[in-house]
């Protein structure tokens, strides 16, 4: 059981006071913005790279890593309780979360959401255990043509799975790639798109453009939003499930946390998605699929599992490949980029304390929040009160001077600026902006890689496909790409049919 | 929120009226001028990394230049651009300007405004103006919640970052 070793001195990083209350600040902070609608886990993140600076590696992980799954478990607050789903992974909880606060049974749906978000999050952390060091062994032997096929395979597959139109998307990642070349190059030495300005000589930094097109983007574009009718938070009795709702609710728990594992793993899977399958799946399979929307308590226990499963066990492809599955991966790894800890298949054996010390606090992490949101919830559902108005010039404030003390440049505050101003417009014209950090994020690793890889390969470029993983990532990503326009192309067919007919 | 699809074939009534229901907070959609507009700005985009990086030199597969990889990129924005201006007109996922966009514009100057004045006198003026123009103009809070919180956040702030944190930021006491 040698293999067991690190992973119990993991236990000892966690139970460290400093670091346990980094984990306890982080998943408060991830209650309270999934409570507040507006602000998601990667405008939160974003913001709050600055403060990473100043704190312990294994510390400031910690802390981001509670904010993204305590933001599950509070997105699922307002969605019961006022009908708005506080985070995109929350939405569908909506339908029969708040039909059951509706006839009276609040407290039932948030109490099973809170133990299938336990359940989920636990579920997928045994997994990451399991598998990671598994992936991590397997990874060491990639050279730069097998990470340059998975860089590419990262990219595409979150903009073509994610939000918005696949087009924009992808335009938006190549946006991404492209803002990565800004700089010297580190090949040849010479400068690129840097307009003689020698605040852009090391290239721009990720930190002003995560915290310009996540934070400030997203706080403009709120601005703007109608407010929503403001509806009476329902009355919450008692939060503790009834032993039949628990029997009623535990395959869907079961095969929610599967479906949030393994989705979560996938590039541009995630908890939204998983969240979406799981409450699919749920329907497909029930005896009476007319229930749902009309409070079915299975309609809350799977998209709840699964979306905590998912926000854990992308950790998964992050921590053992150095590839994020998502936009809030993405920031991720750019925090670990602060923190001098390039992310990638040796830090599992190089930084084992950070690993695994991460990866354990999230026990600690999903029992604080099981703690907090079933006897909390009511101190939680009185912050609702708390006007956006309010809220914003506030957030405001702490992106811009929090980026000013990175480095103490004045360039940095004007670069979140124009970021942020790119970030709303992206919005408006129905560009997703994640695709774009995440690209630029793994834009200079996958330059890099493919220059190596051409100078092994002596400039044949179907070298990327003879080698035998690198080729089989290229087929699997060529194969998604391409099956879903074919599917359209014959739908599109079936359906002029029958108007043809008609002509 | 946009991501609210239902993957069920037939979803419940109560399901596609909510999700009608939130899509309504947000302005409508904004035609396919904007969509054409979205696609000629990637495009001019990606022109000029042509361009630019062309300039750069773009070597050999064998020994890439510093150009090649934006290059590369740049074909495939610019390609991109013009399937999306071909193809995109119809697509609904832009949002009209309305008047209230118009709050956007008056926020951002006063991002900019703090901007040049930091470096100068400091952050606890300038924080303090602006937090009171987000909340009474922006955020038509009253008068007195306005000033109140303004005065509050600063002196927060105050405390947080200087005497704290101990941050060098630029101010004035």
């Amino acid at each position: 059981m040698d293999f067991l070793n690190p992973v119990l001195d993991g236990f000892g990083v966690v139970v460290q006071p400093a670091n346990l209350l980094y984990c306890l600040a982080g998943v408060v902070i991830g209650m309270l913005i999934g409570v507040l609608p507006g602000l998601g886990p990667a405008a939160t993140i974003a913001i709050l790279l600055p403060v990473t600076y100043g704190v312990e590696p294994v510390s400031a992980i910690i802390m981001l890593a509670g904010i993204f799954y305590g933001a599950q478990y509070g997105g699922t607050i307002t969605s019961v309780l006022l009908r708005l789903p506080g985070e995109a992974s929350s939405v569908v909880t909506v339908f029969d979360g708040f039909a059951l606060a509706k006839q009276g049974r609040a407290g039932t749906a948030l109490g099973i959401a809170a133990i299938g978000s336990f359940i989920g999050g636990t579920v997928s952390i045994i997994g990451l255990t399991l598998l990671a060091p598994v992936v991590a062994s397997v990874a060491l032997d990639f050279g730069p043509p097998e990470y340059a096929a998975l860089a590419l395979f990262g990219v595409l597959l979150v903009a073509t799975v994610g939000n918005g139109g696949r087009l924009k998307s992808v335009i938006a990642a190549c946006l991404g790639l492209l803002l990565a070349t800004v700089g010297r190059d580190t090949f040849t030495g010479a400068d690129r798109f840097t307009f003689a300005n020698l605040d852009l000589a090391d290239g721009i930094d990720f930190v002003p453009i995560a915290m310009g097109l996540f934070g400030l983007g997203e706080i403009l574009y709120n601005l703007e939003e109608r407010q929503h009718k403001r509806q009476e938070p329902a009355k919450v009795s008692t939060v503790w499930p009834s032993r039949q709702d628990l029997r009623q609710s535990r395959g869907a728990i079961g095969r929610g946390s599967v479906i949030g594992f393994v989705l979560g793993v996938l590039p541009g899977g995630g908890a939204t998605l998983s969240s979406l399958v799981a409450y699919a799946v749920e329907k497909r399979r029930a005896k009476e699929p007319e229930r749902f929307g009309r409070g079915a308590i299975e309609g809350v226990a799977a998209p709840e599992s699964a979306n905590n499963a998912a926000a854990t066990s992308s950790f998964i492809p992050l921590l053992t490949l150095g590839i994020p599955a998502n936009a809030t991966m993405a920031l991720m790894f750019g925090a670990l980029l602060i923190q001098g800890i390039p992310p990638g298949p040796q830090l599992v054996s190089e930084h084992p304390d950070l690993f695994w010390g991460v990866v354990n606090s999230m026990y600690v992490g999903n029992i604080l929040l099981l703690i907090m949101s079933i006897p909390l919830v009511g101190v939680f559902v009185k912050i609702l009160r708390i006007r956006p108005a309010v809220l914003a010039p506030i957030t405001v404030l702490i992106t811009l001077l929090g980026v000013y003390t990175v480095a103490n440049r004045i360039f940095d505050v004007f670069l979140v600026i124009v970021f942020g101003v790119l970030g709303y417009l992206m919005k408006k014209f129905g560009f997703e902006p994640g695709p774009l950090v995440l690209a630029f994020v793994l834009g200079s690793v996958m330059e890099i890689a493919v220059r190596q890889s051409l100078l092994i390969f002596g400039g044949d470029v179907t070298g990327f496909f003879t080698r035998p993983i690198s080729g089989t990532v290229l087929a699997v990503l060529i194969l998604v790409l391409v099956l879903p326009v074919a599917r359209q192309i014959r739908k599109s067919r079936q359906q002029s049919r029958p108007d043809k007919e008609l002509v | 929120m946009s991501t609210a699809e239902p993957p069920a074939a037939e979803p419940p009534i109560d399901s596609a009226a909510l999700l009608a229901e939130l899509a309504e907070d947000r302005p409508p959609p904004a035609g396919p001028w904007a969509q054409v507009g979205a696609a000629g700005v990637t495009g001019l985009i990606g022109l000029a990394g042509l361009i630019l990086s062309a300039r750069l030199g773009l070597g050999q597969l064998t020994a890439p230049g510093p150009g090649l990889w934006p290059f590369v990129v740049s074909v495939v924005i610019t390609t991109l651009s013009v399937l999306l201006a071909l193809t995109g007109r119809q697509g609904t996922d832009t949002e009209k300007f309305s008047r209230s966009s118009l709050t956007i514009a008056t926020a951002v100057v006063t991002l900019v405004l703090l901007g040049l004045a930091l470096p100068v006198i400091g952050f606890e003026i300038p924080s303090l103006l602006l937090t009171f123009v987000w909340l009474r103009c922006l955020g038509k809070e009253s008068w007195r919640s306005s000033i109140v919180i303004s005065l509050g956040t600063v002196v927060a702030f105050y405390l947080l970052f200087v005497l704290v944190l101990k941050i060098p930021l630029p101010r004035l006491i």
